[in-house]
């Protein structure tokens, strides 16, 4: 029941703050400062894959192509122009939408990308939300109860959870939970049973590291002096670790769960490829191998921008949390 | 009574006075269970390491394939079992020891050596210099530092220089920050000042004096990114972009063992608590250090 009313509080907090509060200009800043970010992030992968070694024009004609085709390929695709006109040509055509075509299915690599991102978004999105569910709640009590066994045990879990790689989690994941048990499918995308062990893998690790930082954060918040007012006004402990203790102290568990978010899609490579999940993740790996490079690149600056478009919330979450931000912009 | 004692005394307090730092710190990282839990912890590991040969033959226990005892169940004659070409696991498991320690602490080192020398200069300069570099690594840490060594490593092709260059490059941003904060901590400071005024050139002061003085949290930090470099390189090989089969690494056995895993799960059990074992060892010592070398929680 307290569990509920805790979600219920976190849920009320997020939504309580209206459109109107928060400050127009705060927002526009943040996303003229995510513009030019983008456009190094797009150049900076641009670059370093132009660095694959090997012939582009002779690995889309495959063997048996004659040095003519390959000649002509190259000049008709543009492969000899100097790379910075290469990039403006592949800016040009993001622009429009357009991220080339696969090397090796011919397809255009936007298109799969749009088919197989909405199975990567609901995988870190399960996972983010679990992760949030299961940590803030632990943290605060660890907090509130510090050195108690509950808080030693939760650390060290949460130590070993931080210190767990994912692909192996999610092995032994299949092993217990499929294999052995057979509650849940070892791989693919078939409903929602089939969600289940990817999202627990994916979150482990983020969990564990949102439990940290909710608890030293708490621990530092419930020392201020304003707690002990509200202490000494006589509000009830639980009202003083909700209302006055918590609000605070998820400022920091926010920037951490932005942050998170970036090991999560990192993690969704590794969980994706264990769970035979058909998301981006897994299509770089695979785009990998066949060095398919336009798909890579696409894979990477989609995670790229996914990434910080999720720091672009949180920041403009902190208006809506954290008084003193909005004070700076009014 | 009376004068020599209390000349004894002096003594005595000169002598706890002039203790070093670090033995201070040692001292106070001995106290925390859970820092000497990950100090044995990576003392064993490190002994695997460097007694490798001494504790199984690299030739033929962990490389030489031996079909008539593949997938054999851990035993006397093979601890932790054999895998899939019959090699021995906890041979396989030592020699990639080797190669986690190495790659791990070379990459963090040349996270540490460029990130670090830009943070420096980012920090002690300040105004546009500092605008440059921040917002050069902005463009880095925009990508998730895993996916950043993926692209890399993809780009540059699976060997184990590749994949040093690609943890170490990777994770350039993240101590350039760390090395900046800390420089930015002490460099208004009085004895800096006076380092100048006595007419100490910028180099000088940043390395005999502004680093000596920040080193705590990078201390700390490097120790967690070892952590994460050795957690990197095997998932890197576990995709098949890092160490490269048959050389014996934890992430490519448990990509090696992924197809056994029905009926033999030590195959992949082992490899992987090696993995968490060091990891925990090295976060466990990174907590004990933060506590130890913070001097408010003195």
């Amino acid at each position: 029941m307290r569990i509920v009313s805790f979600y219920l509080f976190i849920l009320e907090y997020l939504f309580c703050a209206t459109i109107g509060g928060i400050v127009v200009k705060y927002i526009l800043r943040r996303l003229l400062m995510l513009l030019p970010v983008m456009i190094g992030v797009i150049f900076l992968v641009f670059f370093i894959i132009s660095l694959t070694p090997g012939d582009a024009a002779s690995m889309i004609l495959g063997d048996g192509a004659t040095e003519e085709t390959i000649r002509e390929l190259r000049i008709e695709m543009g492969f000899n122009d100097p790379l910075i006109i290469q990039y403006g040509r592949y800016m040009a055509d993001l622009l429009k939408g357009d991220m080339g075509t696969s090397y090796s299915t011919g397809r255009s690599v936007a298109g799969e990308i749009g088919q197989r991102f909405p199975n990567t978004f609901k995988l870190t999105v399960t996972a983010i939300i679990l992760s949030i569910l299961i940590s803030i709640p632990i943290g605060v009590v660890s907090a509130t109860k510090q050195y108690s066994i509950f808080d030693n045990i939760g650390m060290i879990v949460a130590l070993i959870g931080i210190s767990m790689p994912s692909f192996w989690t999610g092995l032994i994941l299949i092993i217990a939970f499929s294999l052995k048990l057979g509650w849940f499918p070892s791989g693919g995308m078939r409903g929602i049973m089939s969600l289940i062990l990817p999202a627990f893998t994916l979150a482990i690790a983020s969990t564990a590291s949102i439990t940290r930082t909710t608890r030293s954060s708490m621990l530092e918040v419930i020392r201020q002096d304003y707690i002990n007012t509200a202490k000494a006004k006589g509000v009830s402990k639980g009202k003083v670790i909700r209302k006055h203790a918590l609000k605070n102290a998820l400022i920091p568990a926010i920037t951490v769960i932005g942050l998170e978010f970036g090991v999560l899609l990192g993690g969704a490579v590794l969980t994706e490829t264990v769970f035979s999940w058909p998301g981006i993740g897994r299509l770089m790996v695979e785009s990998i191998q066949r060095k398919d490079t336009p798909m890579v690149l696409g894979c990477v600056i989609v995670f790229a921008l996914s990434f910080s478009i999720v720091n672009l919330v949180i920041d403009i979450l902190y208006a809506y949390i954290d008084p003193r931000i909005k004070a700076n912009y009014s | 009574m009376s004068e020599n004692t209390e000349f004894v005394k002096t003594e005595q307090l000169l002598k706890t006075k002039k203790r070093s730092q670090i033995v201070d710190v040692w001292r106070r990282l001995r106290r925390s269970n859970t820092a000497v839990i990950g100090l044995i912890l990576i003392f064993i590991f490190l002994c695997m390491a460097i007694f490798a040969p001494v504790i199984a033959n690299y030739e033929d226990d962990a490389l030489k394939m031996n079909v008539r005892e593949r997938l054999q169940s851990p035993g006397i004659g093979h601890w932790f079992g054999t895998d899939e070409l019959g090699r021995d696991i906890f041979a396989r498991i030592v020699y990639g020891t080797r190669i986690s320690l190495f790659v791990g602490i070379i990459s963090v080192s040349i996270a540490l050596t460029l990130g670090g020398t830009l943070g420096a200069i980012a920090g002690y300069y300040g105004g546009r210099i500092d605008n440059i570099i921040m917002r050069v690594l902005d463009v880095l840490l925009a990508i998730p530092t895993i996916l950043l060594a993926i692209t890399i490593v993809a780009a540059l092709g699976a060997s184990i220089l590749n994949l040093m260059i690609a943890v170490g490059v990777s994770n350039i941003p993240g101590f350039a920050r760390v090395v900046r904060a800390a420089v930015l901590s002490v460099k208004d400071q009085e004895f800096i000042e006076a380092a100048k005024a006595i007419g100490a050139r910028d180099h000088t002061i940043i390395l005999k004096h502004v680093l000596p003085n920040s080193m705590a949290p990078i201390i700390v930090f490097a120790t967690l990114k070892v952590a994460t470099a050795i957690m990197a390189t095997a998932s890197l090989s576990f995709i098949g972009l890092g160490i490269q089969p048959p050389t014996p690494e934890w992430g490519s056995m448990l990509a090696g063992g992924r197809a056994y895993i029905r009926d033999n799960m030590y195959i992949v059990l082992y490899p992987g608590l090696a993995i968490v074992l060091t990891v925990l060892s090295l976060n466990l010592i990174g907590d004990g250090l933060r506590d130890a070398l913070d001097p408010k929680l003195k």
